[in-house]
């Protein structure tokens, strides 16, 4: 955009984008207070307006060096005239690229890489995150010259806030004519919190050194430490294709946790049965993806399992990290339970469970003990007594009437998989991955099996037709659209099925 | 007391002649009132005049001191008719709204005083919420200046000539007996610059002195015959006046070059962006030297004849510069040159956009259009042609709507809500104006329409419910139920019987607004009354069925009230007034308290929400019934798990919502409540040893069981 920019120009324009609560505001008083001692015209402004409620806030700046004259100011960017363009979060600097801030000859684009997520991208009933590797991309090429890295990690170790890391990475780039000593004057004449702030200012100059800290990369397969391990590990390098082994060891590795080294023996059983019918194409897809869901599916989440995760010593360690507990702190911790009637007789041994769940007596009984969520202090000896005992109730599960059910429903979608994979693999594929509908508790557990069950219903309708596996993803992906199912019925109603599929 | 507190700044409105006052525009205003010699102000806050509310608030001492009478009008109405106390006295007065909806609600009043006219000098300050950051209606206030012959000055965007137009403008309404509007929109309220500053004048006549000395004419009343009077008054009196002062005055300006073919016509508050996109073109420079001559209208209404037709004499094509619709200035600037047998073209919306904000981008188009279609012969720089939209970044860059700040206690109101519908079905929910309009976006998505503030509850008043049928819901907040809420809404539906449920939201501030305080507000206000409860004024007007439920947070509570409101055989209006305080507020009050209590050892607990990643599934139920910031989502550390996790981050405030919803909905065992004890007692030390030893020795056990059986 060379041809079209003025020669004489001296102004040096600052777009600043950021979320509320992040002290866009305070950066940009910095700027200011800055480029005034300077000797430079400096005029802010901003729009706030209902923006300052979680949403995005762009300030503007404009500085001019002092001159026998006043220039005049504009009070908004102009796509391809702002020469710094900052952003607190990896999608505003995304924003700022779609509103054309940011000019491939004029424009530094400093942006804190970390991300905060939009409600889209948090309320999607699966994954819904943007991806982020694009918009790393575009900032890197349609910038003169980009400054990025995790800004936010960084004002943390400072302990800061982002402002000023955003401030020191603003300084080290050396888009502004001012020296370091000039930037930190600022933070100090602004006389707030300035030790933090000089921390956190530092840690943004330095920048790129935060590289050393960053997470490693995802670990491999680990390697079996016990008899029971060695076992299983030989046997999966037996009868699986390799492509297969890094989820199926996860799986034995969950279900080892899960129940036993049985369990374990016969999820390979399990998938055992699956693999053999997979011969479509090298990468064995349908093997991987099985070794995944089933081993999902084995471990689902009962009454003894959260039990037992809640009271792992592990867990109470993480705890205190995440809630940054000092050692000097005292915690308590209180799980939010909700065991109704159901989850109880699923505990129990199957024929009394179906029993108490049978008889409208029993249940009507019963059921008024719980009703009531309970407030569980697991940090308190007296639940923390009740929950161990629960998750001591590993060894009995198999006879628990969840388990039969759940085993019931495994049998039942495996069968189907694996008629499907002998003349279908794309069907078979979709089917196994239909155990991802299947989440979380309660409600939203009876919600994701009864589109589960739609599913199996359609395939048992649509077996060997071609587009058979097109359905079920079309489907599947409508099942995970909204909760109250209206994607879903659309969906049904175009591929000519009734609603009531099921 | 306000979210923004401006009271090391408003020591700066102290200065004396000849200082540099370097600020926010709003501070600046404030000060040229000041300058001005003004005896009182008033106004209603709201984007982007919040601030200038707010720095009056401050400054009250300081008002006080100067002799100067500061209100926090009930509504715009209110402020508008304060402006009476300069029909009769010399006092200059003036008030502030955001606008244009704060005019829409002033009106009344405004016509009354402009018809009757005035004698001190009146200032009606607006804060014109257009374009980007707007959240209300797009019109503009250049309407109510043209019908009740109101003078509108729409300044040049630089603290200088700002302050300059503030107390020109009361001259201006002195010199032509008529209330004066100055406009700023919304960038030039939050603009940070600089101004010498004059000296702060005492107001010559005072408000107590009127008192004493009440003086009547019944010719300035608006009722027959006088109201007749006035109309002609203002057309051969008042508006002559007003246009020989402007001239007079120089409140217009002619810059850039001195003549030209062609020739531009500006809004004063467009200037500067105009300048911009005229420099990017190839004809101006940064300090203003445009290569063609511009007409800068610091006062857009009225028009001065005798200044269009001598800057349009000559040139083949004006082009006029005027944000927004319909185009009055244009429409009268072709009347204008008519009249005076012009040949000038007027050129605006046909090279400009007719509708949305004139950013310097779309000036530039604006302007190479009429360059290329009336002076071709003079070279210009093409606006650079954007590069191909990328059409995946606009897919991946998601879009922030605004929603309730993290701890909200508006939230578990709407969750609650969202669950009564789940089993009752759908409502229709008549919506206000202030945060609680959020609702209406993701993830709650609730609310039908909204018709203004305070109007939800008159806004529902239309559906009366069949025998047996639904009920309508109406949700206000007090900011709304003060403004206007208590007459038209609940007088209304007291009196037409309305049978409709109205949840009232009671959160101690105008927290949309920015955080002030009301009749409502709990807190104690040196300057102003507060803690009258609204369930008082709802018993005044003859409401019965009223709920007040202190914990908002309590989303049980709140889902079974609401469900009884909507079930109740009782008739009439029911109220269900959820009071719970402002978080955002809440944590900027008691957050100094907490470190002070902490820095001198005191035991403090404070709570905060966590979830356990290993038992979260990834439905993100959770926040399809919450949506706070601080509940979010992390990836998956689960190698078999490829959805998200949701996760508590560190912002949290331990509101509880997070535990009420996972009970009340049944939703899933992942989130637990942390109580942290900073500066524990020896009996919270002992038992913390104790608990950890014997839980310890238990996790050992496990630990070990757990070894047996690992891979």
């Amino acid at each position: 955009m060379g041809e079209t920019s003025n020669p004489s120009r001296r102004r040096i324009t600052i777009a600043i984008m950021a979320l509320g609560g992040q002290g866009g505001g305070v950066l940009a008083d910095w700027i200011i207070a800055m480029a005034t001692r300077e000797n430079y015209v400096a005029q802010g402004t901003s729009v706030p307006g209902v923006a300052q409620r979680t949403g995005a806030t762009i300030y503007y700046i404009e500085l001019f060096p002092k001159a026998a004259h006043p220039p005049i100011l504009a009070l908004s960017p102009m796509p391809g005239d702002v020469n710094i363009v900052i952003a607190a979060e990896l999608m505003e600097a995304g924003r700022a690229i779609l509103r054309g801030f940011v000019d491939q000859d004029r424009t530094t684009l400093i942006a804190s890489t970390h991300r905060i997520y939009a409600i889209s991208e948090k309320s999607a009933m699966g994954d819904g995150i943007a991806n982020r590797d694009y918009v790393l991309n575009a900032a890197r090429t349609r910038a003169r010259n980009f400054v990025g890295f995790d800004m936010e990690f960084a004002a943390e170790r400072a302990g800061s806030m982002i402002s000023p890391v955003l401030f020191g990475a603003l300084a080290a780039s050396g888009a502004l004519p001012f020296s370091r000593e000039s930037f930190e004057a600022a933070i100090r004449d602004s006389a707030i919190a300035v030790g933090a702030n000089l921390k956190g200012f530092a840690a943004g100059f330095v920048g790129e050194a935060d590289k050393t800290t960053v997470a490693p990369s995802p670990d491999l397969p680990p390697s079996p430490q016990t008899q029971a391990g060695r076992k299983l590990q030989a046997r999966i390098e037996a009868e699986l294709r390799k492509q297969a082994w890094a989820f199926a060891i996860e799986g034995v590795r969950r279900l080892l946790d899960y129940q036993d080294a049985a369990y374990a023996e016969l999820y390979l059983d399990r998938l055992g049965a699956v693999a053999a019918l997979d011969t479509a194409g090298p990468d064995r897809v349908l093997t991987r993806e099985t070794a995944r869901h089933l081993a999902l599916w084995m471990s689902y989440e009962d009454t003894i399992r959260v039990a037992d995760l809640k009271t792992r010593r592990s867990r109470i360690a993480r705890v205190h990290e995440e809630v940054r507990a000092l050692p000097d702190q005292v915690v308590h911790v209180t799980e939010f339970m909700h065991p109704r009637l159901e989850e109880i007789c699923e505990t129990m041994p199957a024929w009394v469970g179906r029993h108490v769940l049978r008889s409208k007596t029993i249940s009507a009984l019963l059921s008024p003990l719980f009703r009531q969520g309970r407030h569980v202090t697991s940090t308190r000896l007296g639940w923390f007594l009740i929950l161990y005992f629960i998750a001591g109730l590993r060894p009995w599960r198999r006879g628990t009437l969840r388990y039969r059910q759940e085993q019931a429903r495994i049998d039942a979608w495996l069968a189907l998989a694996c008629d499907a994979a002998k003349s279908d693999a794309g069907a078979a594929l979709e089917l196994v991955q239909s155990q991802g509908l299947i989440k979380g508790y309660g409600d939203t557990f009876a919600r994701g099996l009864k589109n589960f069950d739609i599913l199996l219903s359609v395939y048992r309708r649509f077996r060997n037709r071609p587009d058979c596996a097109a359905t079920l993803r079309g489907l599947r992906e409508a099942a995970l659209k909204d909760e109250e199912g209206h994607a879903l019925s659309a969906a049904l109603m175009q591929f000519g099925l009734a609603v009531d599929a099921a | 007391m306000a979210e923004r507190s401006f009271k090391t700044e408003v020591e700066k409105l102290r200065l004396g002649a000849g200082a540099d006052f370097g600020g926010e525009g709003i501070l600046a205003v404030t000060k040229a009132l000041l300058q001005a010699g003004v005896a009182y102000v008033g106004g209603y806050q709201g984007s982007p005049i919040s601030h200038l509310m707010d720095v009056f608030s401050d400054a009250d001492a300081l008002l006080r001191e100067s002799g100067v009478h500061f209100e926090t009008s009930a509504s715009e109405a209110a402020a508008a008719a304060m402006l009476a106390a300069s029909v009769n006295y010399p006092l200059r007065g003036a008030v502030a709204w955001k606008s244009v909806v704060g005019t829409n609600v002033a009106s009344d009043a405004l016509s009354n005083v402009a018809s009757g006219g005035v004698k001190g000098g009146a200032l009606i300050i607006v804060g014109e919420d257009y374009g980007e950051g707007s959240s209300i209606m797009q019109e503009r206030t250049h309407a109510f200046a043209m019908k009740s012959q109101i003078w509108l000055l729409d300044p040049r965007p630089n603290l200088t000539t700002i302050v300059d137009m503030v107390e020109r403008s009361f001259e201006l309404s002195e010199a032509s007996n008529t209330p004066v509007m100055l406009e700023l929109r919304v960038r030039t309220c939050h603009l940070q610059g600089h101004f010498t500053a004059r000296d702060n004048v005492r107001p010559s006549f005072t408000i107590a002195e009127a008192l004493n000395n009440p003086v009547r004419d019944i010719d300035r009343i608006v009722l027959p015959p006088a109201s007749f009077l006035h109309e002609v008054e203002k057309i051969e009196k008042r508006w002559p006046a007003a246009q020989r002062f402007i001239l007079d005055a120089h409140l217009n300006e002619f810059l850039g070059a001195a003549s030209g073919d062609v020739g531009i016509i500006v809004q004063g508050g467009l200037y500067n962006t105009l300048n911009r996109a005229l420099e990017l073109s190839g004809l101006s420079d940064e300090f203003g030297n445009s290569k063609l001559p511009i007409y800068v209208l610091n006062v857009t209404y009225p028009l001065i004849p005798e200044e269009v037709q001598a800057f349009c004499r000559g040139k083949r094509a004006v082009l006029i510069v005027e944000e927004g619709q319909p185009e009055f200035i244009e429409h009268e600037l072709n009347t204008l040159i008519n009249r005076a047998d012009g040949r000038t073209r007027v050129v605006g919306k046909a090279v400009l956009p007719r509708a949305g904000e004139y950013t310097g981008a779309v000036l530039r188009s604006g302007i190479e259009k009429f360059m290329k279609e009336f002076s071709p012969e003079t070279p210009i720089l093409g606006a650079p042609r954007r590069e191909g939209e990328d059409a995946r970044l606009n897919m991946e860059v998601p879009q922030r709507p605004p929603g309730f700040c993290t701890g909200c206690p508006e939230r578990p109101i709407f969750t609650a809500m969202k669950m009564v519908q789940r089993e009752l079905g759908a409502f229709h929910v008549s919506s206000d104006i202030g945060c609680n309009l959020f609702s209406i976006l993701p993830p709650f998505n609730i609310g039908n329409t909204t018709m203004g503030y305070g109007l939800s509850s008159a806004g529902a008043s239309a559906f009366k419910p069949a025998p047996g049928g639904k009920r309508a819901i109406a949700v206000m907040g007090d900011g709304g139920f003060w403004h206007n809420g208590l007459t038209s809404g609940f007088g209304n539906a007291v009196f037409n019987q309305d049978d409709n449920v109205v949840i009232v939201v009671d959160n101690g501030y105008s927290a949309a607004t920015g955080g002030q305080d009301l009749l409502s507000s709990a807190a104690d206000n040196q300057f102003r009354s507060t803690k009258n409860p609204i369930e008082k004024a709802l018993r005044g007007v003859g409401i019965d069925w009223i709920r007040p439920l202190t914990r908002t947070y309590d989303v049980p509570r709140m889902r079974d009230t609401l469900k009884a409101a909507l079930t109740t055989r009782t008739k009439g209006p029911k109220v269900i007034i959820a009071q719970s305080e402002c978080m955002l507020n809440k944590q900027r009050r008691i957050r100094p308290q907490i470190s002070k209590a902490i820095k001198a050892g005191k035991r403090i607990v404070h709570e905060r929400f966590g979830i356990d990643p290993d038992t979260c599934t990834g439905d993100h139920s959770c926040i399809r019934l919450s949506g706070c910031p601080s509940l979010s989502v992390k990836p998956s550390m689960d190698p078999l798990r490829t959805d998200p996790v949701a996760h508590v981050d560190n912002s949290c405030v331990g509101c509880g919502l997070c535990g009420e919803i996972s009970h009340a909905a049944v939703l899933c065992p992942s989130f637990y409540r942390a109580q942290i004890v900073t500066n524990p007692t020896r009996i919270d030390r002992l038992g913390s040893a104790i608990r950890a030893f014997l839980i310890g020795f238990l996790q050992g056990r496990a630990d070990r069981a757990l070894a047996r059986r690992a891979f």
